[in-house]
């Protein structure tokens, strides 16, 4: 038996989350104040997933940059993977929040959504 | 075709040199091996005009400090230059201290300083209430003053250029030599011929001698650390306040700035390295500790930014200006410590008058055009002023430094006008961005930016203050 | 000189929740100026996600929240003058606010308005404060100044570093910079605890290894021209370097997160009265300054942690500057508010003795574990709550309904209590 402790990201408290595993299987999660405290410990212990957010190339925009996030959390461990197809895309100016950048990122069914609007022109 | 003149040193002293020598038909040249001028001790001084009461009567410093306090009203008018006489009080703490003060007044007396005057301490209190409740009395030199030293200097090297004078950045001498008939200055694969040199090289000065067999002299670099404070302070105190000095100079000082904020410093060790200009813990906190001393209400939470000057002292104890004893024309600008920023009006004078008798021949320039134009201050326009200008240029209605308000009309003129910033400390020296109290935080990438632009090189080309300072490592994309 | 009901002086999330609360209240004849080319303040560069959880029960990034407001704002045909920096404002005799301000396309203008909402935000402490020894070489930035370096205009500050001080965005820059290629080194943090939030150092650090050393300091910066290394060493409880501690990490980059200041330059000319622990305007429960028709809401009141509360009091002050213009502002007595035993600072500074219900926000001294929130009046107990953890990082929010501030006679203060005390 081990015990694993987190601290709880889902909202600002922070709880300290305490788990207790064996052979990989979750026996107990405590600590958490809320159902979404648990819910986090067992997928943190299993498998962690985060949203990537970043920036992509723009061409003809009045920023040379967007800021864009993934659909959708992605396994922790693609991170970097996801980041170096990332540096491969770049979008044309006029670019629209929410516009979808890129599909499917890492093969991982997630894609690339802007989360900024850049308009078309020079660069202020 | 050799330049008559060529000024090493794009210090104060150079830049006063080479504006006096744009007065007369003649090509002048100055050298600086820095990516700007103002890179040295004009950069990181006291910023004072002082009255001329420390030096030894008979000494060069006694009479340069006194010629060029009475010449700093009329040049910092010329130039455009914000100049105030503000007064200067040296403090006694103790009744020795009020010995000292005798000794000083009756020395500044001989040096022909006006004015001079031992106060009670009720009267310094009267005339400055943030001054320490421990004092016995003060000396008050009314002319003392204060002045932007790297504004006055660059007005100077601007006044000069646009009166025809040349300027050479990034050339450090590395080789001088001289045939009899004009000296060969070299720097890497580049070399610039006079006929007439004139060493102003701080404290690289004893270097630029030796090239040329002259060992009469050599420099020690002595370091001063200061402390600059946000403007709420730079209201503690009107005039300059000394401590009584010492044999290792005038002691800390808490002044008022030209801007308005306040300075505290220095702290005064003799140092071997010449380019050392780190600041230390040790230093800081005694300058902390002494200046509290003068005013003991300074709240160094609002510091700025701490910088560390070395005074270039000459071995002579005293400032070096002669023709060079093995190379005659060759004339020597060189141990210009404290006051040296005050003495830098005469000693170009004196320096030309050097070159005059050396064989240079001066014949006047009737083109000479003394009026520097003034650099655009938005902050300090009025109402009127500041409309007019954001009419006539969009670039004067666009504020980049929020601390200072600093427009990009500014900027554009600090990479525009004689001597063209190339990086972002020299932007912030000729424009005051960045200068406040957010340090160039909110401006900073703007003003890399704006850089970038008017140079026409990539973002992360541009450097902070030259050479390898570059301020980004490569695009992210 | 134009003319207008009201000034909205910044288009952050502060400057326009209040510019749509005032709308939506009934100031229709209203005006928005920012100095930056875009709505949204500092939150257009603040690209990760984490906003709005309070608010919009979603995790948004800072330019989708930003984007949010600046919709509503669009839609109601709020104007607003961008690229414009407001440089005074002052109070005619009749009680008139005349606000001057520049912008590149009108040049300098004047603006009379019956009432003034200040949403300038805050700034970052700058190194000049710390007194770091050492030299003065490029590589030396606040995490915000890197932050719109990397995120708005694609360039990297550096590719070794080490951040100074564990604020907010100091951490989510040591994940940016990570995510970029860079290498972070540490995290460096003067006090034994952290100043950021929680999932912050989770997500930022931990997932990526970046140790965060507490009770450290940078003592000493080394290089020429670029950063070279810094020096860090270990400080005691006096916050004070202990020597032999000193450990120099190369590095090319130092990034200083140590500290947020209001920006109430505009205000301190104007004569708005500060509070000196906030740096930011004493106000009442409306957000109403010392000068009558002047109301300060989001960072430049005090710093916030989370902006879904800027929002949140932005909307109060835009609703309340309303109310003024339309004459229909509370009066009557007003009573002090203030913080003791470990209560660091309480906004509103002041309360009206009829006040309707609102909320208290304050922060902590110190780290505090199972303590009691009380709050008092003239020795009764109005409200008091449990409190698992408290620390400094994190605003306190507490709200007084209907049956406390109907209790409202005097003073009220804002205490830590020990459980179990």
């Amino acid at each position: 038996m081990e015990t694993k402790k987190l601290t709880c990201i889902v909202c600002p408290m922070g709880c300290p989350l305490e788990v207790t595993l064996e052979g990989g299987n979750i026996l107990s999660v405590t600590g958490n104040t809320c159902p979404r405290g648990e819910k986090y410990a067992r997928e943190e212990c299993t498998h962690p997933t985060r949203v990537l957010t970043s920036t992509v190339k723009v061409t003809g925009g009045v920023r040379p940059v967007c800021p864009v996030k993934t659909s959708a959390p992605i396994p922790k461990e693609l991170l970097f993977q996801a980041m170096e197809e990332i540096r491969g895309i770049s979008a044309a100016a006029p670019v629209a929040i929410g516009q979808q950048i890129a599909a499917d990122l890492c093969g991982a069914g997630i894609s690339l959504i802007a989360t900024a609007g850049i308009e078309k022109g020079r660069k202020l | 075709m050799p330049y008559d003149v060529a000024v090493i040193g794009g210090g104060v002293t150079g830049a006063m040199i080479l504006r006096e020598l744009a007065r007369y038909q003649l090509k002048a040249i100055l050298l600086e091996k820095e990516d700007d001028v103002v890179m040295g001790a004009t950069k990181a001084n006291s910023a004072i005009v002082h009255a001329g009461f420390d030096a030894e009567p008979g000494t060069k410093k006694a009479r340069f400090n006194v010629e060029g306090n009475a010449l700093m009203e009329q040049t910092a008018k010329e130039l455009s230059v914000p100049f105030e006489r503000n007064g200067s009080l040296v403090l006694a703490f103790t009744e020795e201290d009020l010995d000292t003060l005798g000794a000083l007044k009756q020395r500044g007396e001989q040096n022909g300083v006006p004015g001079l005057e031992i106060l009670t301490p009720e009267q310094v209190w009267e005339k400055e209430p943030g001054i320490s409740r421990e004092i016995k009395g003060a000396l008050w030199a009314p002319t003392g003053g204060i002045v932007c030293p790297y504004e006055l200097a660059l007005g100077a090297i601007e006044n000069a250029m646009d009166n025809g004078a040349a300027l050479l950045t990034n050339f450090p001498a590395e080789e001088t030599r001289d045939n009899g008939e004009f000296f060969t200055i070299r720097s890497g694969n580049e070399t610039v011929e006079a006929r007439f040199l004139v060493n102003a090289a701080g404290v690289y000065a004893d270097e630029i001698a030796r090239m040329l067999g002259d060992n009469s002299f050599t420099i020690t670099p002595r370091r001063g650390e200061y402390l600059l404070l946000d403007k709420t302070q730079g209201k503690l105190v009107k005039s300059t306040i000394f401590q009584p000095p010492t044999k290792m100079g005038k002691g800390v000082l808490v002044t008022p700035t030209v801007d308005g904020n306040l300075l505290t410093g220095p702290t005064s060790e003799n140092i071997e390295d010449k380019e050392d200009t780190s600041t230390t813990a040790a230093g800081l906190d005694k300058v902390q500790s002494l200046a509290r001393k003068s005013v003991p209400g300074i709240n160094y939470r609002m510091t700025i930014t701490s910088f560390t000057g070395l005074r270039a002292c000459s071995s002579t104890g005293d400032f070096v200006i002669e023709p060079s004893e093995s190379a005659p024309r060759l004339i020597h600008a060189a141990g210009i410590e404290s006051p040296g920023l005050t003495s830098a009006p005469a000693i170009a004078r004196a320096v030309v008058k050097h070159l005059e008798e050396a064989g240079l021949v001066l014949a006047e320039n009737p083109e000479f055009d003394p009026i520097r134009k003034p650099f655009p201050k938005f902050r300090e326009m009025t109402e009127e002023e500041r409309a007019e200008l954001a009419a006539g240029d969009p670039a004067f209605g666009r504020i980049v430094c929020r601390c200072e308000m600093i427009t990009e009309g500014e900027i554009l003129a600090a990479i525009r006008r004689n001597p063209p910033a190339r990086s972002v400390d020299a932007v912030k020296r000729r424009a005051r961005a960045g200068m406040g109290r957010c340090q160039g935080g909110f401006c900073g990438p703007q003003v890399v930016e704006i850089l970038a632009r008017e140079l026409r090189i990539p973002m992360d080309e541009v450097t902070k203050s030259g050479g390898k300072s570059k301020m980004l490592t490569g695009k992210t994309r | 000189m134009k003319q207008t009901d009201l000034v909205i002086i910044g288009g952050g999330p502060a400057g326009m929740a209040a510019a749509i609360a005032a709308y939506d209240q009934g100031a229709q004849d209203l005006l928005i100026l920012d100095r930056e080319p875009q709505l949204g303040g500092i939150l257009e560069q603040c690209i990760h996600n984490g906003f709005g959880l309070h608010r919009f029960k979603e995790e948004l990034t800072g330019p989708e929240y930003a984007a949010r407001f600046a919709e509503q704002v669009e839609k109601r045909n709020i104007p607003y003058l961008l690229d414009t920096m407001a440089l005074s404002l002052e109070t005619a005799a009749s009680g008139e606010k005349i606000v001057t301000a520049v912008n590149p396309r009108e040049g300098y203008l004047k603006i009379r308005a019956k009432a003034v909402v200040l949403a300038m935000g805050c700034r970052e402490r700058p190194r000049g404060a710390l007194n770091i020894a050492g030299t003065r070489p490029a590589g030396i930035y606040t995490a915000g100044a890197a932050q719109k370096f990397v995120n708005m205009k694609g360039e990297m500050p550096g590719k070794r570093a080490v951040i100074l001080g564990s604020g907010d965005i100091g951490l989510i820059m040591a994940r940016r910079m990570t995510l970029e290629g860079a290498k972070v080194e540490a995290v460096c943090e003067l006090m034994p605890y952290s100043g950021g939030l929680t999932r912050n150092i989770v997500q930022c650090l931990e997932d990526f290894g970046i140790p965060l050393k507490l009770s450290h300091t940078v003592v000493k910066i080394h290089g020429k021209e670029r950063v070279e290394g810094v020096i860090i060493a270990a400080v005691g409880p006096d916050k004070r370097p202990i020597p032999g501690t000193e450990e120099l990490i190369p590095c090319d980059t130092l990034l200083l997160s140590v500290g947020l200041i209001p920006e109430n330059e505009l205000s301190k000319e104007a004569g708005v009265e500060l509070d000196p622990v906030t740096n930011g305007a004493v106000v009442d429960e409306c957000r109403q300054t010392s000068i009558p028709g002047v109301f300060a809401c989001g960072n430049v009141l005090h710093v916030h942690d989370l902006v879904d509360y800027v929002s949140e009091e932005a909307e109060i002050a835009g609703k309340q500057a309303a109310l003024y213009i339309q004459s229909q502002a509370p009066a009557g007595k007003v009573f002090p508010v203030s913080g003791k035993d470990g209560v660091r600072y309480v906004v509103p500074q002041l309360v009206h003795q009829n006040a309707k219900p609102f909320a208290l926000y304050f922060r902590v001294g110190d780290v505090y574990k199972n303590v009691r929130i009380v709050v008092e009046c003239e020795g009764k107990v109005l409200l008091s709550r449990k409190k698992q953890k408290a620390a400094p990082g994190e605003m306190e929010t507490l709200l007084l309904k209907e049956e406390h501030t109907a209790k409202i006679t005097g003073p009220l203060t804002v205490r830590l209590e020990k459980e179990g005390d």
